[in-house]
C-alpha cells in the first residue's frame, strides 16, 4: 500500500538519529574525553593509544564503561517506554490525551521511591529504592486491571486518576511528615526526574522489566489499528479486547514502571512523542508504536544531552527540561491541531 | 443446514430484557430486513449474534458454536457493521476499508494484490474509491458511513449483519447499499440488516423480520409482514402501501393518535 516506502524511511531515520544521540550521550560530560577515546575506552577497555598514562586510561575505561554507558542505556530504554507505552495507550483509550502517567503507574512508582527514602530504606542499601518504586507500580497495576475486568475504557482512565490521586496525597502525606529537610530535600529531587549517577546495577534492574514491558506493548499494534473503528468492531474483526487490555496495562506497568523506578518521574515525552509522530505515518495507530519507541528514546537521550551541556554541574533535572520544553509543544500542537482539524 | 441459526436467545441490559426467546434461522442467499420500533432489540440480536453481550439460548453458524470458533475464524464468517460511525484517527479512506481484511490475515503483512482488488471493489460498491486517499475523521456524516459499509464488504463473509447502514445517506447511496446488499445475497451469501425505513425494507429484503419489545412479531415477505394492522400495533402509524415495477411500495403518511391506535 502507498507510504510503505516512506513509511520505511522514516524508521530508518528515527533509528539513525536515536544511534547518533546515543552515541553523543557517550561523548558528553565533565570528564572531557575525546570523541574517539572515549569509544576506544568503552568498546576495547584502552582510553586512546598515544598520550595517556595508565591511570588516565583506567579512569577514561571506568567514566565510560560505569557512568556514561549506563546513562545513555537508560536514556534510551526509558524514552522507547514512554514513547511507546505513551502511542498503544493513545490507541487503546482512543484518546490523545492518554499518557504513560494515566495509569496511575508513574504515580505509585515515585510512592514506592519516596517511602523507600522517607523509612531511611534506601539509605541502607542502595537497590531498595528502585525496589520499592517497582513495588509501587505493581500494586498500582493490580487495582487498575483488577478495575478493567467487566469494566470498559472509562473505568481504566477513572481507576488510573483514582490511583495517581492516592499515591500523589501519599507522598504529600510523607513530605508533610518528612523527618528532616535533607530526606525531604532528597524526596523532591528525586521525583524530579534524572539519570544522573546511575549505575549498570540500575541497567540491569530496570532492563528485563523495561525489554519485557515493551515486548508486551510492541504486540498491540493490530488490535489497535482494528480499535481505530471502535469496541464493537474491533471484536467483530476477531480482536480479544480483554488480551489487548491486559497486554498494554502489564507492558506500560512494566515498562514505564521500570523506568521510574530508576529514573522518576519523567513528563510530557509520552504525551508529546506520539502526537509528533501520528502526521508522519498516517496516523495508523500499528504504525505508530515503533516511530514513537525511537521517537520517544531520541528524545530523552537529546534533553539527557541537553541537561548535561545548557547547564555543566548545575545539576538540572531531566524531568523538569522535558516538561519545560514539553508543555509549550504540546501547546503549539494543540493549536495547530485546532486550526487544520485533525 | 441454516447458516445462522438462532433459538431461544435471551438477553437482558441492566434489569430490563430487550431479547425474550427469540429464534430465528437465516439461510443462505436471503437478504433479510430486521425492522421494528426503537428499543424493540434489533441491535442487541445482531451483537448478540456477534457474542458482545450476555446472552441465553443458543446461537450456531453452519452447526457450529460461535464460542468454539477461533475470533478470527468468526471473524472470516461474520463481518458487522455497527451504528457506531466514531472513527478515532485521520487514517486515511484507503486503510479504514482494508481493515475488513485484517482477518484474512492483513495487520500481520502488508495488504497484497488480492486484497487490494477487494479493497477497491468494495470502495466502489460504496462509491469512495474517490476519497481513498482523503483523511477517514474529514468526510461529511454519509461519507463516513459509505467508507464503513464498504469496510464491512471488504470482510468478503458469507454472513453480513448491518446495523441501520442507510441511516444518513442520501436517496442513491441509500439504494445503491441496499442494492450491494441483494446482490451480496444472490450470490449466495446472507444478510440481516436492521433497518427504519420501511420503504427500503419493504422494496429490497426478499423477507423481514419485525420486532417489538425483544419478541419476534412477524417473519416472512415484506407483503406479508408489513399489513395495516401490524403498523397500527407495532409502530401506531398508517401508511400507503401500493406496488410500483414488481415490488412493494410503502410510505408512512401518520401517526395514529387515541381511539385511531388499535
Amino acid at each position: 500500500m502507498s507510504g510503505t516506502a516512506g513509511y520505511r524511511m522514516l524508521l530508518a531515520g528515527l533509528a539513525l538519529a536515536t544511534a547518533v544521540l546515543f552515541a553523543l550521550s557517550l561523548t558528553v560530560g565533565p570528564a572531557g574525553i575525546s570523541l574517539s577515546d572515549s569509544l576506544d575506552a568503552l568498546v576495547f577497555g584502552n582510553g586512546g593509544a598515544a598520550g595517556h598514562d595508565a591511570d588516565t586510561r583506567a579512569a577514561m575505561v571506568l567514566v565510560m564503561r560505569e557512568i556514561r554507558l549506563p546513562r545513555a542505556l537508560l536514556g534510551l530504554g526509558i524514552g522507547a517506554s514512554l514513547g511507546l507505552s505513551g502511542a498503544v495507550l493513545q490507541g487503546l483509550l482512543r484518546n490523545p490525551l492518554a499518557e504513560p502517567g494515566l495509569l496511575g503507574v508513574s504515580a505509585s512508582a515515585s510512592l514506592g521511591a519516596v517511602l523507600a527514602i522517607y523509612t531511611g530504606l534506601s539509605a541502607l542499601f542502595p537497590l531498595a529504592l528502585p525496589l520499592a518504586a517497582l513495588a509501587g507500580a505493581v500494586a498500582a497495576v493490580i487495582v487498575v486491571q483488577a478495575m478493567a475486568q467487566g469494566g470498559g475504557t472509562l473505568t481504566i482512565i477513572l481507576a488510573g486518576v483514582a490511583v495517581t490521586s492516592f499515591a500523589a496525597a501519599m507522598t504529600s502525606l510523607a513530605l508533610n511528615l518528612s523527618p528532616n529537610p535533607f530526606a525531604a530535600l532528597e524526596i523532591v529531587f528525586w521525583m524530579l526526574g534524572s539519570l544522573d549517577d546511575r549505575s549498570m546495577t540500575h541497567v540491569w534492574l530496570a532492563g528485563p522489566f523495561i525489554l519485557a514491558g515493551c515486548a508486551m506493548l510492541a504486540r498491540c499494534g493490530r488490535a489497535l489499528d482494528a480499535l481505530t473503528l471502535g469496541h464493537d468492531a474491533a471484536r467483530s474483526l476477531g480482536i480479544d479486547l480483554a488480551r489487548v487490555r491486559l497486554f498494554a496495562i502489564l507492558g506500560t506497568a512494566s515498562a514505564v514502571g521500570a523506568a521510574t523506578a530508576v529514573a522518576g518521574a519523567i513528563g510530557f515525552v509520552g504525551l508529546v512523542v506520539p502526537h509528533l509522530m501520528r502526521p508522519l505515518v498516517g496516523a495508523v495507530p500499528s504504525r505508530l508504536l515503533p516511530a514513537s519507541a525511537l521517537g520517544g528514546a531520541a528524545m530523552v537521550l537529546a534533553a539527557d544531552i541537553a541537561v548535561r551541556v545548557i547547564a555543566p554541574g548545575r545539576d538540572l533535572k531531566l524531568g523538569v527540561l522535558t516538561a519545560i520544553v514539553g508543555a509549550p509543544f504540546f501547546l503549539w500542537l494543540v493549536y495547530r491541531s485546532r486550526r487544520e482539524p485533525a | 443446514m441454516s447458516l445462522l441459526d438462532i433459538a431461544g436467545l435471551s438477553a437482558s441490559l441492566g434489569r430490563k430484557t430487550v431479547l425474550d426467546r427469540v429464534s430465528l434461522a437465516i439461510g443462505a442467499g436471503e437478504c433479510v430486513g430486521l425492522i421494528g420500533p426503537n428499543g424493540a432489540g434489533k441491535s442487541t440480536l445482531l451483537r448478540a449474534v456477534l457474542g458482545l453481550v450476555p446472552h441465553d439460548g443458543t446461537i450456531s453458524l453452519t452447526g457450529q458454536a460461535p464460542a468454539s470458533l477461533a475470533p478470527d475464524e468468526m471473524a472470516r464468517r461474520i463481518a458487522y457493521l455497527p451504528q457506531e460511525r466514531e472513527i478515532a484517527w485521520p487514517v486515511s479512506v484507503e486503510r479504514i476499508v482494508g481493515l475488513g481484511r485484517m482477518p484474512h490475515g492483513t495487520g500481520a503483512r502488508e495488504p497484497d494484490d488480492a486484497d487490494r482488488r477487494i479493497i477497491l471493489e468494495a470502495m466502489r460498491a460504496m462509491d469512495v474509491a474517490g476519497l481513498a486517499g482523503r483523511r477517514a475523521t474529514e468526510l461529511s456524516g454519509g461519507e463516513t458511513a459509505r467508507v464503513l459499509i464498504a469496510r464491512a464488504l471488504a470482510q468478503r463473509a458469507p454472513l453480513l449483519l448491518a446495523d441501520e447502514p442507510t441511516a444518513g445517506l442520501d436517496p442513491a447511496h441509500q439504494i445503491a447499499c441496499m442494492r450491494v446488499f441483494s446482490d451480496l445475497a444472490k450470490d449466495g451469501a446472507s444478510v440481516l440488516v436492521c433497518l427504519h425505513d420501511l420503504g427500503l425494507a419493504a422494496r429490497w429484503c426478499t423477507r423481514l423480520v419485525l420486532m417489538a419489545e425483544g419478541r419476534i412479531i412477524a417473519d416472512g415477505p415484506p407483503a406479508h409482514v408489513l399489513t395495516p394492522d401490524r403498523l397500527a400495533e407495532v409502530y401506531g402509524i398508517r401508511a400507503f402501501i401500493g406496488a410500483a415495477e414488481g415490488g412493494m411500495v410503502l410510505q408512512p403518511l401518520d401517526v395514529l393518535v387515541g381511539r385511531d391506535a388499535v
